[in-house]
């Protein structure tokens, strides 16, 4: 493959689809296609085989959209977007491209969701066939990875991440330039690359809409990144619950590796790589990344204490590349672009966009991508539309069972690295939970430590057994048992868990707690004081005031 | 000093690790009066008490009633062997149903007129107890049981009016 | 003459100077130096784990505790293995330990020999001040000489290491996540049944509690006898 026969299939993809008059997109991500937008794209075919449209009308199925709370969406080539779209709606559909939108379907694009948006990782998501490597490389793809195959050494490749102040999307934050230099120095006769698509934090489904909706750019940032650090095997690690991202990686893969984008040889250079898949069972701590190369690895997913780091002794003791979806996903725009470009956008210590899952009591659930630094009231209130049923907001959830619940008093907070973490929360992968008033605070720390109790591997002490007694009075203060001293329990354990767990999740795991703790002390206070739930929410009802 | 003595779910082996002090006996009523104890006869329990030494886990009702009246009328509260520290051996039925536990003492293993008695005997808690889970306790001295030497040595400071430092002297199961 | 220098570290451990070749680990130079840091899944003869917690010491100018079983010394490290802060996360990690299970000390074979006993009186734990768990866990007499009581394990896994790394045989290993992990033989079949277990005893013998003992012994009667693992060690380092 040379930049010249690219270029040619690029040409090709876009002479191919510019044949039709018209084009109508339909989501296949996972969000609409659980609303039976499979049914609405065949529906779609079939009507246009009705009307002998072969030629003139294409449909297209397409990654995520954004807003995933009113799927099945459909858009069309002249900037219509619907929503709740049905099978039967079909020959409207078609009937409107070449005349007025439908209005009972209208999904009105000039909105905040959309306006206040701005897409480098999702760039792609919702326009393109994720399916159809030609679709990518029509939209810019694989050129990046040309781009630096003929043009560029691999010091210079790192310096362009370093530019641009790219830092890891999995949550930690810690710089990707850095982390690559470091494998990029460290000696040893192999070297491995691996995505970490183990999304697991509740509520989080960024990774998967990348994966579903753009597999080939994960795969070209993979590319780069082994180019540049002098690695030539890859894992991806993706949960076994997402089929449809894996058979789509797994597709990808394939595409790629039949137009020589992967193997041997890549595009007649010395460069080798390939891509193998590899699926997680479902443990949340295979996040981790110690664990997760202990699960590549094929064994116990538990993690390990660092030093030695992945970069140094990682992969069967080998330097190892660790990077997340997202971050592989920023790689191919940052190398096209530059990094100056990327550096551009963001704030001063967290450059570029960052992707969310908009979850919970917010009326536009779904998935947006955002420049760095943008405040929390934006994207709750203008990007997310507020709180539905005119109910007060209460709190948002930022990082998952890691990070914490900022009150309303943060709304005004930047969304960076550094502001999260002061509020006692963490960016995360990106998941984002709203809550209103009808939420006790106590019971979402609760949940949250349930949750990494089920989820601690159990090899170490304090987030083996330290998890199983927060919970336990984390219950009895919900079920209004508790007392005084089980808060202050409660609080030892906190400072405990996060000064001598191995990992990061029994590190993190007090956080819930401790955020709501501090920003929700009086909630606390009523249910072991007043033996009260203040949203009503916890023990018996008898004891909770009635809603006004 | 006001000192007494109270026997909950135990043995008894912390009270007979208390007469194996012997002549030190002496020494002790010397500085204080023991007001209450299964060892003496006085069927209530005293107000004021300066210092309690209680053996055993609070395993039922009556453990329950006694333990809390008990703190309330103590200065001192002494948790006295592993079953008041930890609830040690009662404590081994913990993991069991009070069904489960009633059906093998009471029935399984009794030939001769098995059931369950429903008088006289105070009913059992769901789990046998350490003191300090039920009221605070302000001194532990664990043992099973503490030796003679151990208990002296507690009680020979807080009769003086110190709080003993004891984990050099014993641990659980000692 | 020419050589090369000798690659000797320098270090402090709670203020006193001691030097340390630079593979060695905190908790090994500590050792040399009679310095006491307590632990529990570190057992010299087998590979580190880091998981018991109990070893985290302070070293100035990391804002994180380290595990001194896997931390290796660095020229000029300022070690303090004992302060207020970490004698705090000790006792409570060793008291959780002992809500995990059902420790009945007075009732153990091995009363008096264990290392989570000892180790909570020499940290002056007189009480547990954490809730009990009160788990229903079983008890796998199977074998013909060998006894695995559950309610007794804290999952250091120095039998599963043992086996694995000195016998050979990884008959041992752990089963199930968090709260619910559990040390199994082979694939949770009973002891007495496993068909890789080669009755060497090696586990029982580094099993830092009562959880693994022989048969036949009562109250206070199982002693462990761990001098066969540096032994052990030292004659297959020579042959290499």
């Amino acid at each position: 493959m040379t930049p010249e026969e690219l270029e040619q299939i690029s040409e090709s993809e876009h002479e191919a689809q510019g044949k039709f008059a018209h084009r109508v997109n339909v989501c296949v991500a996972a969000g609409c296609l659980s609303c039976q937008s499979q049914s609405v794209k065949d529906a779609l075919d079939k009507d246009i085989t009705r009307r002998g449209w072969e030629g003139r009308c294409q449909t297209k199925g397409v990654g995520c959209m954004g807003l995933c709370a009113e799927g099945p969406l459909v858009s069309t080539d002249n900037g219509t977007m619907y929503k709740g779209v049905t099978a039967a709606d079909a020959p409207e559909i078609l009937d409107s491209v070449e005349s007025s939108p439908i209005e009972r379907l209208l999904c009105p694009t000039d909105v905040p969701f959309f306006q206040r948006q701005k897409k480098i990782v999702l760039e792609n998501s919702g326009i393109i066939d994720a399916e159809r490597i030609e679709d990518y490389i029509g939209s810019l793809g694989y050129g990046a990875l040309i781009k630096v195959l003929t043009e560029m050494t691999p010091p210079e490749v790192i310096q362009e991440v370093v530019k641009s102040g790219l830092r890891g999307r999995g949550g930690a934050g810690y710089p990707t330039g850095l982390k690559w230099s470091t494998v990029a120095k460290a000696a040893g006769p192999a070297k491995f690359i691996i995505c970490n698509a183990d999304e697991g934090d509740p509520g989080a489904f960024m990774d998967r809409s990348v994966l579903e909706s753009d597999p080939h750019r994960v795969l070209e940032g993979m590319l780069i990144a082994a180019y540049a650090v002098g690695a030539s095997e890859g894992f991806i690690y993706v949960r076994a619950e997402y089929p449809l991202a894996i058979k789509r990686l797994r597709t990808a893969i394939r595409q790629a590796e039949r137009m020589g984008l992967l193997g041997t040889s890549i595009c007649g250079t010395r460069f080798s790589f390939r891509i193998d898949l590899r699926l997680g069972a479902g443990a949340f701590v295979c996040g981790e990344e110690t664990a997760l190369i202990a699960s590549v690895e094929g064994k116990r997913g538990t993690p390990r204490p660092r030093p030695p780091y992945p970069a140094q002794e990682g992969l069967f003791g080998e330097p190892t590349l660790i990077n997340n979806v997202e971050t592989f996903a920023n790689i191919s725009p940052i190398i096209r672009n530059g990094g100056d470009w990327y550096a551009k956008i963001g704030t001063e210590k967290s450059k570029g966009t960052k992707v969310f899952a908009l979850a919970g009591r917010v009326q536009n659930t779904g998935l947006v991508e955002v420049p760095m630094g943008v405040t929390l009231r934006e994207i709750v209130f203008e990007i997310g539309g507020g709180i539905p049923e005119g109910r007060k907001f209460k709190a948002v959830q930022t990082g998952g069972p890691s990070g914490g619940c900022l009150p309303a008093e943060l709304l005004d907070m930047p969304v960076d690295y550094e502001s999260l973490a002061r509020a006692g929360s963490i960016m995360g992968s990106g998941g984002m939970i709203v809550m209103d008033e009808s939420s006790c605070m106590v019971d979402v720390a609760k949940y949250f430590m349930d949750f990494c109790m089920t989820e601690s591997c159990g090899k170490c002490v304090p987030c083996r057994v330290g998890t199983y007694q927060m919970h336990r009075l984390l219950e009895s203060i919900t079920q209004l048992e508790g007392t005084p001293k089980d808060v202050a329990l409660l609080t030892e354990l906190c400072d405990l868990l996060k000064n001598t767990s191995l990992c990061g999740l029994g590190q993190s795991a007090p956080n819930p707690v401790i955020s709501t703790m501090r920003s929700f002390a009086d909630e606390y206070k009523a249910h072991v004081e007043e033996r009260r739930c203040p949203a009503g929410v916890c023990g018996n009802h008898r004891n909770s005031e009635e809603p006004a | 000093m006001r000192l007494a003595t109270v026997w909950l779910d135990g043995c008894s082996g912390c009270h007979m690790s208390l007469l194996d002090l012997d002549e030190r006996l002496l020494a002790v009523a010397e500085k204080a009066d023991l007001v209450y104890s299964p060892l003496v006869d006085n069927k209530i329990f005293p107000e004021d008490v300066d210092i309690t030494l209680v053996e055993g886990a609070v395993s039922n009702e009556e453990d329950l009633h006694k333990i809390r009246m008990v703190r309330e009328r103590t200065r001192i509260l002494v948790s006295l062997g592993d079953c008041a520290v930890t609830a040690n051996v009662p404590g081994m039925r913990n993991p069991f149903l009070t069904s489960e536990v009633y059906d093998r003492a009471y029935r399984e293993n009794v030939t001769f007129d098995p059931g369950i008695p429903n008088q006289v005997i105070p009913p059992l808690l769901p789990y046998s107890r350490p003191v300090h889970e039920i009221v605070p306790v302000d001194v532990f001295v664990p043992g099973c049981p503490p030796s003679a030497d151990v208990i002296f040595y507690a009680v020979s400071e807080l009769l003086e009016g110190r709080i003993p430092e004891l984990s050099a002297k014993t641990r659980f199961g000692a | 003459m020419n050589r090369p220098a000798a690659n000797i570290k320098t270090l402090k451990i709670d203020g006193r100077d001691v030097t340390a070749r630079p593979e060695e680990t905190i908790l090994e130079v500590a050792r040399q130096n009679n310095i006491f840091i307590p632990r529990l899944c570190e057992l010299k003869g087998l590979s580190t784990v880091g998981a018991c917690r109990l070893c985290l010491v302070e070293v100035k100018g990391s804002n994180r505790l380290l595990p001194a079983c896997v931390t290796r010394v660095e020229e000029g490290m300022e070690v303090t293995t004992s302060s207020e802060r970490l004698d705090g996360y000790r006792k409570a990690i060793l008291e959780l330990l002992f809500t995990e299970r059902n420790h009945i000390c007075s009732v153990c074979v091995s009363n008096a020999h264990c290392e989570l006993q000892s180790l909570a009186q020499k940290l002056g734990i007189t009480h547990v001040h954490f809730p009990y768990r009160y788990p229903v866990v079983a008890v796998d007499a199977s074998h013909e000489r060998f006894i695995v009581d559950h309610n007794r394990c804290i999952l250091c896994s120095r039998c599963v290491r043992v086996c694995e790394e000195i016998e050979g045989a990884h008959t041992w290993d752990i089963m199930g996540r968090g709260i619910d992990a559990l040390v199994i033989t082979d694939l949770n079949q009973p002891w007495g049944s496993s068909e890789s277990c080669t009755g060497c005893g090696k586990c029982v013998h580094v099993c830092p509690t009562g959880a693994l003992s022989e048969k036949g012994r009562s109250v206070a009667e199982m002693l462990k006898r761990r001098q066969f693992l540096p032994y052990l060690t030292l004659m297959r380092e020579d042959r290499e």
